[in-house]
């Protein structure tokens, strides 16, 4: 089986599901000649055209706009989103028109359309070029949201994503693209949206988290464990749809629940997990549910030493679950 | 393409339909006006006065070609072929609408007539692009129209729309819709140039002001604009000047409107003359007009009392079409 960076995972499986289905276009800021700012797209506009790989101009309400129009008559788009912080000015297409399309249609018009945008900090972008803005969409109901921690996920969420029929907002933390790499086969699969993933099985307490922070968590596992701490990790990998019952079900077997995201405390998804939790496993608790997240400011600052304050790391993770072990 | 007399009857049609949809909305809502009360438990955005845009526009349409329509848009649906009886009980937020009560008036839609709107303004020009771009990738010669307001030409989506639809040479008409006002602010407070139309310049591509709410002059330019687009020759922005017969809103005071304004309005109302030039020109009988009267009345007052009849959703109703039904484990 091959091994692949988690960018070379999402690149060919572009290309693969390209291959198969002519419907599939791709467009975006510099996705074309370029291949992306990221070079995720790297090649496909030589194999596939310029009709089917654009370079758009800059204009992500018109980008996304276009691509629901376009999905809903018959093609498959996958257009990108520069840096996650780049999507705002779309918001209103993603919100008010793709998620509601096949709601106010009674299911006959539907927006199948993947939207790919690199996410997250870390990596010395600042105020506009780090962000976590999965919550702002994981609240709508209507879209789906899902966030790869491994190439292998990558892959499958990635295809599911593009087999879908509704909108599916795809988040690509950055600073995974080539520090993260494994094994990704080579026939088409699918992770099923929705389904989360037990990284590692444990008996002290659960973290539950998604993205980069599955590896930084089982960093802190690996050392938490010469300590005689057990943790088990599970990967939502989708935070909209949600495992209710994979969540629920750490939750009661270890009775010790810490959540970790990096982006921003409040209103962030480690809420949601929380009340879920608290809502159908209360009295399965041996402690109160903690969060790590990062810190409610409204961006993440340059600095180095300020971007690490914001940054969720493993050491964060390590003194948060051994304080929580310790409960 | 339909006749005169057949763009005629679809005019008529259209007034007919929007005044009784004054009558009927204004059921239950005296002495005191809620929105709630009556049959019709919303908002309602009518365009009588403005039946030359969608009739003169959407003759040269077919059935496959695709129209985005803002939050007045019950000519353009009626002028695209939507089905009425369905139209109306959705208006009346009946499970036979077209939504099954969801969306209500300014969300009507109909898949098979390539029909659809949103209620925020300046929201429908990017989707009619991409529509138009998925069609040219199809290798079909369907054509996309997005209609909209005056007031929406000042959103960054109508700019963003015009620039990407020219670069693509994309087969789509913007058509701007002007009726003078923005809810209460006259176009001249709200836009920097006086047409519209002139904006296509920018985006190196035709732009064509039609004056006089002149459903045949309409017609004519609309006839280029949907020609090239099928040619393949790339986006045409038309603005077209109408009047607003009614309010912004039903309840709407209009207090930002004088009396003399609304009278010209009035006197100028694009049936009688089109009616008169008809006649005039011996395209049309009286008893061809007594007919039409007759037959509209009867298909509005059919579309009314289908709506009235069919149960309201349940509760429960509200739940569904979150997401497609799962396929193959997906």
């Amino acid at each position: 089986m091959a091994v692949m960076s988690y960018l070379e995972a999402i690149r060919e499986t572009l290309r693969q599901e390209m291959r198969h289905d002519q419907r599939i276009i791709i467009y975006g800021e510099d996705v074309g000649v370029r291949g992306g700012v990221f070079r995720v797209t790297e090649g496909l506009q030589k194999e596939f055209g310029e009709d089917r790989v654009i370079d758009s101009p800059l204009a992500e309400a018109a980008i996304i706009g276009t691509a629901i129009g376009a999905a809903v008559n018959g093609l498959r788009p996958v257009p990108e989103i520069q840096f996650a912080d780049f999507i705002f000015p779309a918001f209103n297409q993603i919100v008010q028109e793709a998620a509601r399309i096949r709601y106010r249609s009674n299911g006959e018009f539907g927006v199948p359309l993947v939207i790919r945008a690199p996410f997250g900090g870390g990596v010395h972008g600042a105020l506009y070029h780090s962000q976590s803005v999965e919550a702002f969409f994981a609240h709508v109901p209507g879209l789906k949201v899902v966030i790869p921690s491994t190439p292998y996920d990558a892959k499958g969420l990635l295809a599911a994503a593009i087999q879908d029929e509704d909108p599916v907002l795809y988040f690509e933390h950055k600073a995974a693209y080539r520090s993260i790499k494994g094994e990704v086969p080579e026939e088409r699969y699918i992770i099923p949206i929705g389904k989360a993933d037990l990284k590692r099985p444990g008996k002290d307490l659960s973290i539950i988290t998604y993205g980069l922070m599955v590896s930084y968590a089982q960093k802190a596992a690996e050392t938490l464990e010469k300590e005689g701490i057990s943790v088990e990790i599970l990967d939502l990998r989708s935070i909209r749809p949600l495992d209710v019952e994979m969540i629920l079900e750490t939750a009661k077997r270890t009775g010790k629940v810490l959540i970790v995201h990096e982006d921003n405390l409040t209103g962030g998804i480690g809420g949601e997990v929380s009340a879920l939790i608290a809502e159908h496993a209360l009295f399965d608790l041996d402690a109160p549910i903690m969060r790590l997240a990062g810190p409610d400011v409204p961006a993440m600052p340059y600095s180095p030493p300020l971007e690490h304050a914001f940054m969720v790391t493993s050491d964060k993770i390590t003194e948060a679950a051994r304080k929580l072990a310790k409960f | 393409m339909d006749s005169y007399a057949d763009m005629y009857r679809m005019m008529c049609l259209i007034r007919f339909y929007e005044n009784r949809m004054a009558e009927v909305y204004a059921e239950g809502k005296s002495p005191l006006f809620s929105i709630a009360a009556g049959p019709v438990p919303g908002e309602m955005h009518l365009a009588a006065g403005q039946e030359p845009v969608a009739v003169g526009v959407i003759r040269h349409l077919r059935r496959d070609d695709v129209v985005t329509a803002p939050h007045r848009p019950h000519h353009f649906a009626i002028a695209k072929g939507i089905d009425l009886r369905r139209m109306t009980a959705e208006i009346f937020g009946r499970t036979a609408g077209l939504s099954h009560g969801k969306g209500g008036h300014m969300h009507l839609f109909d898949p098979a007539v390539h029909f659809s709107c949103s209620g925020i303004v300046g929201a429908g020009f990017p989707p009619a692009v991409g529509a138009a771009f998925a069609f040219r990738r199809q290798h079909r010669d369907s054509v996309a129209v997005a209609f909209a307001g005056e007031g929406a030409a000042n959103q960054g989506t109508f700019h963003e729309s015009l620039n990407l639809a020219a670069l693509w040479k994309a087969p789509v008409i913007f058509v701007i819709e002007d009726n003078h006002y923005a809810i209460s602010v006259p176009k001249e407070q709200s836009t920097a140039i006086a047409n519209n139309s002139d904006r296509a310049q920018a985006y190196g591509i035709p732009g064509v002001f039609v004056r006089g709410n002149d459903v045949l002059a309409v017609s004519e330019a609309a006839s280029e604009a949907v020609a090239r687009a099928r040619a393949g020759k790339g986006p045409t922005l038309l603005e077209i000047e109408t009047t607003r017969f009614y309010g912004h809103f039903q309840g709407d005071a209009e207090t930002y409107l004088g009396a003399e304004e609304k009278e010209k309005w009035r006197q100028s109302d694009p049936i009688p003359q089109f009616r008169d030039y008809l006649l005039a020109h011996h395209l049309l009988t009286p008893d061809d007009d007594a007919a039409i009267q007759t037959e509209v009345a009867e298909l509005v007052e059919d579309a009314i009392a289908y709506a009235r009849q069919s149960p309201e959703p349940q509760p429960a109703d509200a739940l569904t079409d979150v997401f497609a039904p799962s396929l193959g484990g997906k």
